[in-house]
């Protein structure tokens, strides 16, 4: 009796303030039309947004936590890539 | 990530509960991190979650009712636009729900099916009629007030998704109360009439929202595990106790009386003492024997039954472009 | 007792603001008996979101009716304390929601009058009713949109559908031609800049209904029968039965605040 599942789409909001667009959530629609429509009805109530990016979900390729240490722990310790990392003397100043 | 396709359900691996993963699984719960979607979780605490937050997502959508019973009736222009914006905001919480629920690897078909079909629970207080335009100032007032209670620490639960869900539902719902106290306010300070209604409003509701926070701890089904996973925060009777302690001087700041001979401000505990609850009531509109169960159950088949052709409609004309485009395609190649 | 209905002192200038606040409020009011029962969560969503949208336009346009006016009238007196007779929106927009094929074509119908009807508005010399139709045409612009989107996959979607969509444009298709009406009044204030005359729009809103029915395999009946009468507040039956739940408080408490 159940209906076909219908496509879920991942909605991106960017906002006034200049950021990238951020995920804001998800909704379902027969069509990126129709999606894109959604998306604006459904998340940008509050003014919340000056563009939208809609992605049907299953075309999101994403990592997989079981290899979160491979993948991410390798970065952790490249400290010398921070700048705090390095001893310039107070007398310069602020570089 | 929100994805289904990310939670097509894995293999049996989840059913071994492997000891190793199931340990980390609690460490991460205990070190307060989140858990997401792609997560390794024990399937106990997808069911649970599942769960919690379909039936939440229901609560949100049932509830659209009681109050839409009054949109068309709304007194003034500003009182109509307020109270549609706000039952609109329900169906999109509803909509934010049934998103993090489907993270976990249900779709939205299915848990609505849950629901038409009986097998899902939904908030009992909106099996409650509501009779008056009092109601929607109580509504707003103390069922949005014990919403919140329940809420704001869900936004710390364990589960990603619900977690923030949860944060914009918060933040969205919070004109939702003072719309309703704005009700309160403004009859109470009306004719005699309106007065009445207002304290009628109060009587019908409270003890119902009293009951919204669910069983006492000594009978809660879910609680110890739930607090165990981070799901749940604070009990049942805490967050009753904290809604009462909230609730009871703003009706007094509105003149109302509250329908409960027991209630006292307990100058040891420094809490606000009150009377039993029914809990036989509480248990009867569980059952599906409240005044408005099969009203509300009878809406929802109906927008549902109403709908299908509409849907159906939207996938055919989506599948017909697909293939459209297609065949441009193979003529262009 | 019931409080009784106002009484308005109608000239040109106040007619024509409530007749525009009335078609809001009446279409605004209609779209939001959806609320609770559309086909998806994402379109219960998109109704309210234009019934909010139509409901703003009313009530500027009732407050500026009531300024207008110079007496004792409010955007709710004027919402609520008028009988049917003296509502003069267009039959259009009181016509029941019916499925959802009625109520995306009787949204297609009017936006896409109102969309280029506020655009030419923002020119007016009037400042007030300029500004409302400045924000006014962003909405009815986005309305149009997705009614367009909408009646496009009901007529191309399935048999059904389809059928549904055909129906509803033969049962809503006789109330069009009310939306280019112009009477003496609103003669004089087009006159003065003040309106503009519909009558400038008639090609635009055909050109936009034609390629929307095109694209969504509909056709436009060939009857060219107009019903005509609710600027002059002579309506259907169903508008009676909107103003006694829309005003039922009003009515029954008299000299109540809300």
């Amino acid at each position: 009796m159940s209906e076909p599942n219908s496509q879920l789409w991942e909605v991106f909001i960017r906002s006034r303030n200049g950021l990238a667009h951020k995920h804001a959530g998800s909704l379902h629609a027969a069509d990126s039309t129709l999606a894109l429509q959604a998306a604006r009805d459904v998340y940008t109530r509050r003014g919340e947004g000056l563009s939208i990016w809609v992605v049907p979900s299953n075309a999101i390729t994403a990592s997989d936590p079981a290899e979160a240490g491979m993948m991410f722990e390798p970065a952790q310790s490249k400290i010398y890539r921070h700048p705090t990392f390095y001893d310039v003397p107070d007398e310069v100043g602020h570089m | 990530m929100y994805t289904q396709a990310l939670n097509a359900p894995q293999s049996d691996e989840r059913h071994l509960e492997d000891a190793d993963k199931s340990a980390r699984f609690e460490a991460r719960v205990a070190n307060e991190q989140r858990i997401e979607p792609n997560d390794w979780m024990p399937a106990a605490y997808r069911k649970t979650l599942t769960r919690q937050i379909s039936q939440h997502a229901h609560s949100e959508i049932v509830g659209m009712l009681p109050e839409g019973n009054w949109i068309t009736r709304a007194p003034t222009l500003r009182r109509k636009a307020a109270l549609l914006a706000k039952v609109q905001d329900e169906c999109g919480h509803g909509l934010y729900l049934y998103a993090a629920a489907e993270t976990l690897g249900s779709s939205r078909e299915e848990l609505v099916d849950q629901l038409l079909g009986g097998k899902a629970k939904y908030s009992s207080i909106f099996n409650y009629p509501t009779l008056t335009w009092a109601d929607i100032g109580a509504i707003g007032w103390l069922v949005d007030g014990a919403a919140i209670m329940n809420q704001i620490p869900l936004c710390r639960c364990s589960y990603g998704p619900y977690a923030r869900a949860m944060i914009r539902v918060c933040k969205e719902e919070s004109f939702h109360q003072r719309q309703g106290y704005e009700i309160m306010v403004t009859l109470s300070r009306g004719t005699d009439e309106q007065k009445a209604m207002a304290q009628d409003a109060l009587n019908r509701w409270w003890w119902p929202c009293l009951m919204m926070f669910g069983p006492p701890d000594q009978q809660s089904q879910h609680g110890n595990q739930s607090t165990r996973w981070k799901i749940k925060r604070f009990s049942n009777d805490e967050l009753r106790q904290k809604f009462v302690d909230a609730t009871v001087p703003q009706a007094r700041y509105l003149g109302l009386t509250m329908p409960d001979p027991e209630l006292r401000f307990n100058d040891a505990t420094q809490h606000w003492d009150f009377g039993a609850i029914d809990w036989q009531e509480f248990a009867d509109v569980l059952a599906g024997f409240g005044p408005c169960n099969r009203d509300r159950m009878a809406a929802r088949r109906k927008a549902h039954d109403d709908g299908a052709w509409v849907r159906e409609a939207a996938q055919a004309y989506a599948d017909k472009e697909r293939a459209r485009r297609a065949a441009d395609n193979a003529v262009a190649a | 007792m019931a409080t009784a209905s106002i009484a308005i002192v109608e000239t040109p200038l106040v007619n024509y603001a409530l007749r525009r606040g009335d078609d809001a409020l009446i279409l605004g009011h209609r779209l939001s008996e959806w609320c609770g029962h559309a086909p998806m969560l994402e379109e219960d969503m998109a109704l309210a979101n234009m019934g909010l949208d139509l409901i703003g336009q009313a009530r500027e346009l009732y407050s500026y009716a009531a300024q207008a006016e110079g007496a004792a009238n409010t955007e709710d007196t004027l919402a609520y304390l008028r009988d049917v007779r003296q509502y003069r929106n267009l039959l259009l927009v009181e016509q029941p929601n019916g499925d959802f094929a009625r109520t995306m074509l009787r949204q297609l119908f009017y936006s896409a009058f109102a969309d280029p009807y506020w655009r030419a508005m923002m020119g007016s010399s009037d400042p007030t009713l300029a500004a409302i139709a400045a924000k006014s045409e962003k909405e009815s612009a986005y309305h149009l949109r997705h009614a367009s989107e909408w009646v496009i996959r009901l007529g191309d979607g399935t048999e059904e559908s389809h059928r549904r969509a055909q129906t509803a444009i033969d049962e809503l298709w006789a109330f069009t031609g009310e939306l280019f009406h112009v009477d003496d009044g609103d003669a004089a204030l087009i006159k003065d800049g003040i309106a503009i005359d519909p009558e400038r729009l008639r090609g635009v809103w055909s050109e936009t209904i034609a390629t929307v029915l095109s694209r969504a395999t509909l056709q436009r009946p060939n009857s060219d029968w107009m019903q005509q009468g609710g600027r002059a507040g002579h309506h259907s039956e169903h508008l009676g039965h909107l103003l006694s739940e829309l005003q039922s408080l009003q009515r029954s408490f008299p000299g109540a605040t809300w």
